[in-house]
């Protein structure tokens, strides 16, 4: 609400800055605007952007440094003794402090410590917003009256508009940059603690998974396992089972659209094809749980088969389903992008249609198919809900399709969902998890880019 | 000899020395035609509402070469795509009219396109190997058309081809790398090499030297002059002097229609019409 | 060389002929026959899966846009509600409405007098249902005294066992409604005292334990908060990065780690975007959890790189001509770019946006990390509330037991795809609408 405040403020300000800056620049050329080097509005943006950028800043800065600073503050503030805890402790109490300065209470009658924190915590905040808005309206005005006095028609406030625009966008665009390095450093840094309490080799190559650790010391069965090969075995099974769905009924539709359908049944089959991939995954789930795993377990009971009710079968099918546009449309394209020379040099020597597709170009096409195929595998391994949904908890080694498997996906969500403590193995377990379903994604993807770039630029 | 002949030619500036051309021609024409290949009668081709070629009636002979001129555009490579249903890959293409290869007419509703195409062979603009090794772009037509048994024979094919192409000296010790790896002319004698295979009566080429350097060039036309022996040839081209070079027969296109066909060397001394006389003198085209 | 291949040759070569038999052919075309028809079957696979999958839901959600309804002669009991007769509105608002309810089925029931048996009387209708009678007192407290048909919202077994979802032929054990329970509802269904409605509270409630009175708005309002975050955040990133990479930036290792970075990052499994919600937003900026702020933010990242993507596209498909022109009568580079490239682009990057948004749309995994995934009972009122958003809230109906909130949970995947088909629509629209080529 204050921040609202705040902003309104400093918009408002900016706007001014604007209108005085034109007014300012028509007023120096007497009038007389073509003996202004820009446009009246350049200047009224120049004054703009010195006006709102620094104050955006030291709102901005602000609002990244205010939590710590206040929390240490607070901690420092606090009685002797509740402090030199467990940083697992710490935080909780941290975040008790926060919810009753929110006024939020959860437990009974809250210590006084606690309370008095409370407002210490309520008090520092209102002073350094205070502060802050005080310093950020300063800026806002003083960043205004330097800019209005430098207006003068010569001035070339254009090209130092462009300069500092050009210079936003350059910032802007290192965005996705930043949210990479945010990924890899912050699932490094958990990881690296994870590390220091189970050894990576027992990670990698452990057979047992079962991620229960106590709370309490004399609690029974906190032998956390953190060997995390079931998972993977879990997730290839559902993974290859999803490819054998997905790979033939994609390419064979891709090749139907590509090269038999008609221009009428190839418009109205290609949107419904891709109605497949814009289904949300939970919907896939929901179908997957509610739908195809009861049948699964009906047609294999059938058959005399003891199939789980969350089988590993179920889950792949239907994620196969999901995978089909993927595969159809990547290899659509690069089936598109074999030379039509190529089949009519197949076609002129008496070839039939699928002799052509399947001698000629299915064999050119390739290496763009196995990078499709590559991008569809990466989007398998990486796909949640609809294994949170419609496979197992139960970290089973095992390769038969019939049985419940669990995968790397379902153990970050079971890790990391519900009441869960800060600084556990269990939940550093999950961003251990999380780091290498990032580093198998992202090495697929790199090889999978690169076979489908260097396959295109073949036929360039 | 005969080579070097040739490339004297292909830099000759414009029309072919009369003399030259009666030495090329007099022996396979001598004013009468081997027996008749094929016979187009009134073809119309249609692309979508735009209509390609008008009402043209051409006879090619065996054991000959017929070249087709024109400047771009004006329905030579359609007319050639007729002659073994290519076009039936185009969507929008609609031919009507007959085309008799050996009293047959192509476009019969009885008649298999494929059993047409493994007798009318064709050769494009660009060298289109197919990305497998020399050994098997050779091997592709017999393959699927179900020529040669066994290895050996296969073998035999793939040698004969390639070495009627000019080209089994070249590729000898490489049969099963990659037909791609070949230079330009390479590729383009392999392409025939591929056509020859399936051992057709007709081979059509479209514009087979358009993308390949005047050496190469020289080394193709030489071979289409061997496989006139064999084959009854006809060849697209938007050079005249190659017209002259190879063939026997010209067949001048403008527009659409086919203006005058005749002896080559005819059509390039004394032409009847006078857009023939038009493109051929350089005056437009 | 010449020479040898002319004397090797002369007359028909050696080779055979092409084995044109007929018998052949017909091997050949049945071939032919039989790869388009494994090409028919794929597509008619595909398109069936989804014609199941669409059905299934449909068939499964339909009915829980009615409600079934319980109509009950209730006699207003001034004992009951207002025993001092003071008719004031903090005491008519306190008074023990389940007991006029009971009451009321007493006495269409008169003989059932066990009190085990009455319980079962009473759980007819939602536990929810005294709100009815609450707010109609409060609303006009003249009704107290006497007697009204009021209708009330039937429990979530009743409604199932209406609907036909329970099915009556199976022993009774096995069966969440007795047979006392049924035989009751029929004799209420035959004196007419059992009516379906259009149920407008799906649409306007919260989320409930009681499935009958569950609702999605919640959700709703969540999933709006959510979506302008991710809007706000996501456009205009995403439009300044695909404006300097396509019309500013030099070609050079940065940019190139730029773009190398964008496609990865498109790839990247939306679970650790969670995780890097969690750490960072909520971890390291001490954000709040469950909040329509983080979850946007979350979904922002993720969907960068698609607007990114499409937006390049469109901008690469404005022809160079134009820019020359502008160039040419003294614009400066930017100029150029505000003036006439970006106008002519964003149709297409506003398609590109459209279908990322309907992606974060639907999106589910990343928002579990970052606590969107609790029970809320309120409506959110702002982007630091805590909120969850359809998706998720289809996540937790299907993971409840009750036979009733399948029926929710598919309702709310109508409402949902709904809400893609309309987005899909717009953006076909826009493409169709503006579709330039040059």
């Amino acid at each position: 609400m204050q921040l609202t405040i705040l902003a309104t403020t400093l918009l408002l300000l900016t706007l001014i800055g604007f209108y005085l800056g034109r007014s300012r620049a028509v007023a120096s050329a007497g009038g007389n605007r073509r003996q202004l080097h820009s446009l009246p509005g350049y200047h009224g943006v120049y004054v703009a952007l010195w006006c709102g950028l620094p104050a955006l800043f030291i709102v901005a800065l602000w609002l990244v440094v205010e939590p710590h600073v206040i929390e240490a503050l607070v901690l420092s503030g606090l009685p002797e003794g509740m402090t030199d805890v467990g940083p697992g402790q710490l935080s909780l109490l941290i975040n008790e402090i926060r919810n009753a300065a929110n006024g939020v209470s959860f437990f009974g009658e809250p210590n006084p410590a606690v309370v008095a924190a409370a407002e210490r915590y309520n008090a520092l905040h209102q002073i350094g917003f205070a502060a802050m808005g005080v310093v950020a309206a300063a800026a806002a005005i003083g960043g205004l009256a330097w800019a209005r006095r430098r207006i003068a028609p010569n001035m070339r406030a254009r090209n130092r508009v462009e300069k500092a625009i050009m210079a936003i966008l350059i910032v802007l665009s290192t965005i996705s940059v930043l949210t990479t390095i945010g990924i890899v450093l912050s699932l490094l840094f958990e990881s690296i603690r994870f590390f220091s309490r189970v050894p990576v080799t027992e990670f990698l190559f452990g057979l047992q998974w079962s991620p229960q650790t106590a709370i309490r010391e004399d609690q029974v069965g906190s032998s956390g396992a953190f060997g995390a090969v079931p998972l993977f075995a879990g997730t290839m099974l559902i993974t290859l089972i999803a490819m054998c769905v997905a790979v033939p009924v994609g390419l064979l539709s891709a090749i139907y659209l590509a090269d038999y359908a008609s221009p009428r049944v190839r418009s109205v089959v290609k949107p419904v094809l891709e109605v497949l991939a814009g289904i949300p995954t939970v919907v896939y789930g929901f179908f997957a749980a509610l739908t195809v795993a009861p049948f699964v377990r009906d047609a294999g009971a059938s058959a005399g088969l003891d199939v789980a009710s969350f089988s590993a079968l179920a889950a792949g099918l239907v994620m196969g389903i999901m995978i089909i546009p993927y595969v159809s449309s990547l290899s659509d394209d690069v089936m598109n992008a074999v030379p039509q020379t190529l089949r009519d040099g197949s076609y002129a020597l008496g070839a039939t249609k699928s002799e052509t597709i399947r001698q000629v170009v299915f064999p050119a096409a390739l290496p763009g198919i196995v990078g499709a195929i590559l991008l569809a595998v990466s989007r398998a391994i990486g796909e949640t809900m609809i294994v949170v949904m419609a496979a197992g908890l139960a970290a089973n080694l095992t390769a038969n399709p019939l049985e419940a498997v669990t995968t790397v996906t379902v153990q970050i969500v079971t890790l990391l969902v519900g009441d869960q403590e800060f600084d556990s193995a269990k939940t550093l377990a999950a961003f251990a998890l999380g780091l290498l379903l990032f580093c198998v994604t992202l090495i697929l993807n790199i090889i999978a880019l690169r076979v489908v770039r260097k396959y295109r630029e073949k036929y360039d | 000899m005969m080579v070097m002949d040739r490339s004297n030619r292909a830099t000759a500036p414009t029309a072919p020395a009369p003399g030259a051309q009666a030495e090329a021609t007099a022996e396979a024409t001598a004013g009468v035609y081997g027996p008749l290949k094929i016979s187009a009668q009134g073809v119309d081709v249609f692309y979508g509402d735009k209509q390609a070629l008008k009402q043209v009636d051409l006879d090619i002979h065996e054991n000959q070469v017929t070249a087709l001129i024109g400047p771009s555009g004006c329905g030579k490579s359609t007319f050639l795509r007729c002659l073994n249903r290519m076009n039936d890959v185009i969507e929008s293409a609609r031919v009507r009219g007959t085309i008799l290869l050996d009293g047959q007419n192509i476009y019969d509703r009885d008649l298999d396109v494929v059993t047409l195409r493994a007798r009318v062979g064709m050769v494009f603009q660009k060298p289109n190997p197919f990305p497998k090794s020399i050994y098997d772009n050779v091997a592709y037509g017999p393959r699927i058309h179900g020529i040669g048994s066994g290895k050996a024979e296969l073998d035999e094919i793939v040698a004969t081809s390639l070495e009627r192409a000019g080209l089994l000296k070249e590729v000898k010790d490489r049969l099963h790398e990659p037909g791609t790896g070949l230079s330009g002319g390479q590729q383009q004698r392999l392409c025939i090499a591929r056509a020859i295979a399936v051992n057709p009566d007709v081979i059509l080429m479209d514009e087979p030297c358009s993308a390949l350097d005047p050496i190469a060039t020289a080394r193709v036309e030489e071979l289409i002059d061997e496989l006139r022996e064999n084959y009854t040839i006809v060849i697209v081209t938007h050079s005249m002097q190659q017209a002259a070079r190879v063939s026997q027969r010209t067949a001048f296109f403008h527009l659409g229609e086919l203006v005058e066909v005749g002896d080559t060397e005819q059509i390039f001394t004394s032409p009847r019409d006078e857009r023939t006389q038009g493109y051929i003198t350089g005056r437009f085209g | 060389m010449t020479d040898i291949a002319r004397e090797g040759h002369r007359g028909r070569p050696a080779a055979q002929h092409a084995d044109l038999s007929q018998a052949r052919l017909r091997r050949r075309y049945a071939a032919e026959r039989r790869f388009k028809l494994y090409g028919v079957l794929a597509i008619c696979l595909a398109i069936g899966v989804l014609g199941i999958l669409l059905f299934s839901v449909v068939s499964k959600g339909y009915t829980a846009f009615v409600k079934t309804e319980i109509g009950l002669d209730v006699y207003f009991d001034p004992e009951e509600i207002d025993p001092e007769g003071t008719r004031d509105p903090a005491v008519l608002a306190d008074a023990n409405y389940d007991r006029v309810i009971r009451d009321a089925f007493e006495r269409t029931f008169p003989e059932v007098s066990e009190r085990r048996e009455r319980r079962a009387l009473s759980d007819l209708v939602s536990s929810g249902a005294w709100l009815v009678l609450r707010d109609r007192v409060l609303e006009d407290p003249s009704v107290i005294g006497t007697t009204e048909r009021v209708w009330f919202r039937a429990s979530d077994d009743v409604d199932m066992l209406m609907k036909g979802y329970i099915p009556r032929d199976v022993p009774e054990t096995a069966r969440r409604v007795s047979d006392a329970q049924i035989a009751w509802i029929d004799a209420l269904d035959e004196a007419g005292q059992v009516g379906t409605r259009f149920n407008l509270d799906f649409f306007t409630a919260g989320d409930s334990r009681e499935p009958e009175l569950a609702g999605i708005w919640g959700a709703v309002v969540g999933t709006f908060l959510t979506m302008v975050v991710t809007l706000v955040l996501s456009f205009p990133l995403a439009v300044a990065t695909a404006v300097y990479l396509e019309e500013f930036a030099p070609k050079n290792r940065w940019t190139d780690l730029i773009e190398v970075n964008i496609n990865n990052l498109a790839a990247v499994p939306s679970i650790v975007f969670g995780l890097l919600g969690l750490a960072v937003f909520l971890g390291w900026f001490g954000l709040p959890r469950s909040a329509p702020l983080v979850g946007g933010m979350v979904l922002a990242l993720m969907n960068l790189p698609i607007i990114i993507i499409a937006g390049r596209a469109s901008l690469k498909a404005v022809p160079p001509s134009i820019r020359e022109a502008a160039l040419a009568v003294g614009a400066s580079r930017l100029q150029v770019v505000t003036h006439h490239v970006l106008p002519l682009a964003m149709p297409g990057i506003l398609t590109g946006t459209i279908i990322g948004m309907a992606h974060a749309l639907g999106e589910t995994a990343p928002l579990l990390m970052i606590g969107m995934v609790a029970f809320i009972v309120d409506i959110p009122s702002g982007f630091t509330d805590a909120a969850t958003v359809l998706p998720v809230q289809i996540f937790l109906w299907a993971d409840s037991p009750e036979r009733a909130f399948v029926e929710k949970t598919s309702a709310a995947i109508i409402v949902l795809l709904g809400f893609l088909v309309i987005m899909n629509a717009l953006a076909v629209i826009l493409r169709r609408r503006f579709e330039r080529r040059w």
